[in-house]
């Protein structure tokens, strides 16, 4: 790891990060402040929703979701946060090595003394710890949202927490996954289209899984292997699902290193 | 020694000539010319030297180290000055220099207040807001700040006015008297002309010639102006003469050979005006292009 090079691209995707995580946390405190509605007439709310024809409950992984209780609640919310985070970390991952190449500045790194194995290294952790840093900010404004709104009712810390640690898992798959697609396509010549694309294409599949009860494709798609809905109902992740997210993270990452240390840095223009 | 040793190396871009099988030396302390039009391969020689690409086949070495598994150690000691210079647009320029510099060991605070101010760079300003011009120059700071051994500069005058390509010049000529060595590739002869000792010359991605400069325009052509008085300038077609011209009783040719054999020639026609010069690289080298 270099520590120049960690400091620059850390401080590169700052203002990113300060967007990201102040509107998540926005988002949080927003959609929590409607809890006490909810919580209160539960009854007629459950009864409302059974109104909704089965397909949309599971498109938005509603099902089994008792939005009466706080962690229930929770996994609603924690939906779209996963959608914010899954674009962010996504657009971190087709940049992380691209950018460089489409604002012309890779000539310059890359005459530099330092093995490419120590950039792609040091451009990781501060993609990461960019990330981590967003995670903290959603960590902290859940807490105090549930303390805002909460009104008091009992939850389990513990399944919090994994919902919540969940978040990393989640965040090094679309990072690792983005990272190696940029590095198997020619050129990334805008980011922001493929981290969409990666991310809500994600995200999609797993809602039409929900709605046509495909379960392969849960297979697929980090939303599934981290469903907070299934989180909350077992007080557990689906370890082999977790499992595999993981691996295909890790066979990402070392694709990357493979392709990135023989990659040829296409010259201007 | 040779700082730069290349052996046959070849470089295929998919299916499309990068360079193929070029074979050349550089020597330690001289400055190495290296011209060619554009797209015959300049770019893609250095880039393969600096491992930002990877050759197809043959082989490199900068300061006796193979180019391919010592590229970092090599890079420590290299400055580089790419052709188009692009850098981190938000970034101020003192920023970028002191991010370049902080991956050199050693403190480059004083080298760079002097490099800057020789190129007359503002510090302090946007490089987002740079002209091209400025770019380049912060480039040239760049690629010198750390005090390299070996130098390549691509096509480096592009963008800078001629005062500023003067300061460039006796900065690099400075540079090569503290013993750097100089790659320097252009398709601007003069400028090559007036720096370099030894020339390459790179045509579709291969070396056709590579030599000193004085020999190139010595034992090659000598380029013959003549002013006559009612002589048929076809007598002048003899062995040896190329590019024969005439116009107005003037008559411009070249000549390659014995100069006695022009010399006899001329003292049999009246003439009220000879010059015999060496050509400008830039005429030997259109011959190679023929």
């Amino acid at each position: 790891m270099s520590a120049n090079i960690f400091r620059h691209e850390f401080r590169s995707r700052f203002k990113s990060v300060l967007i990201w995580s102040l509107s998540i946390a926005a988002i949080t405190f927003f959609f929590f402040s409607l809890f006490p509605v909810f919580a209160d007439q539960a009854a007629l709310m459950n009864e409302f929703l059974a109104k909704y024809p089965p397909e949309l409950r599971a498109a938005f992984g509603m099902s089994n979701m008792d939005l009466s209780t706080v962690l229930g609640f929770y996994s609603l919310l924690f939906l779209f946060i996963q959608l914010c985070v899954a674009i962010q970390s996504s657009n971190y991952g087709f940049g992380l090595v691209s950018i460089e190449e489409s604002e012309l500045t890779a000539d310059f790194l890359l005459s530099k003394p330092v093995t490419r194995t120590r950039i792609l290294t040091s451009k990781l952790l501060a993609a990461l710890s960019s990330l981590i840093l967003t995670d903290l900010v959603i960590w902290v404004s859940t807490f105090a949202a549930i303390e805002a709104f909460g009104q008091g009712r009992a939850y389990d810390r513990g399944t919090l927490f994994l919902v919540l640690f969940s978040l990393i898992i989640f965040q090094l798959f679309f990072l690792s996954v983005g990272l190696v697609i940029s590095l198997l396509v020619k050129r990334v010549r805008s980011v922001t289209p493929y981290g969409l694309g990666l991310g809500f294409g994600a995200y999609m599949l797993s809602a039409f899984t929900g709605v046509f009860g495909q379960v392969w494709l849960e297979l697929l798609t980090p939303f599934k292997h981290l469903d907070a809905a299934y989180i909350v109902a077992n007080h557990a992740y689906n370890t082999p699902l977790v499992l595999l997210n993981l691996a295909v993270s890790l066979v990402s990452l070392g694709a990357s290193y493979w392709l990135y240390i023989r990659r040829d840095v296409p010259a201007v223009s | 020694m040779s700082v730069i040793e290349v052996n046959q190396l070849t470089k295929y871009y998919g299916k499309s000539r990068g360079i193929v099988d070029v074979t050349f030396n550089v020597e330690e302390g001289e400055i190495f010319g290296f011209i060619g039009p554009n797209g015959a391969g300049k770019s893609t020689t250095i880039r393969l030297l600096l491992s930002l690409i990877h050759p197809t086949s043959g082989s490199a070495k900068v300061f006796g180290m193979d180019v391919v598994s010592r590229g970092p150690e090599i890079r420590r000691d290299i400055g580089y000055l790419p052709s188009e210079v692009y850098y981190y647009e938000g970034m101020k320029v003192i920023d970028l220099l002191k991010y370049s510099a902080s991956f050199y060991p050693g403190d480059h605070t004083q080298r760079i207040q002097e490099l800057s101010e020789t190129m007359e760079l503002e510090l302090h300003r946007r490089i987002s807001d740079l002209s091209y011009g400025n770019k380049k120059k912060v480039g040239i700071v760049q690629g010198l700040l750390h005090s390299p051994k070996l130098l390549f500069l691509d096509e480096p005058t592009s963008g800078l006015d001629p005062l500023m390509q003067r300061k460039f010049f006796d900065l690099i000529r400075k540079e090569n008297t503290r013993g750097v060595t100089v790659f320097f590739s252009s398709h601007i002869l003069g400028e090559v002309q007036r720096l370099c000792t030894r020339v390459g010359i790179i045509r579709e991605g291969r070396i056709v010639e590579i030599s000193n400069i004085r020999t190139l325009q010595q034992n090659n052509y000598k380029k013959v102006s003549l002013t006559v008085d009612g002589s048929n300038p076809l007598s002048f077609d003899m062995p040896g003469v190329t590019n024969l011209q005439a116009e107005n009783g003037t008559v411009h040719f070249f000549f390659k050979g014995d100069i006695n054999a022009v010399l006899q020639k001329i003292s049999s026609v009246q003439v009220t005006d000879v010059t015999i010069e060496e050509p400008t690289l830039e005429e030997i080298f259109m011959h190679y292009y023929e």
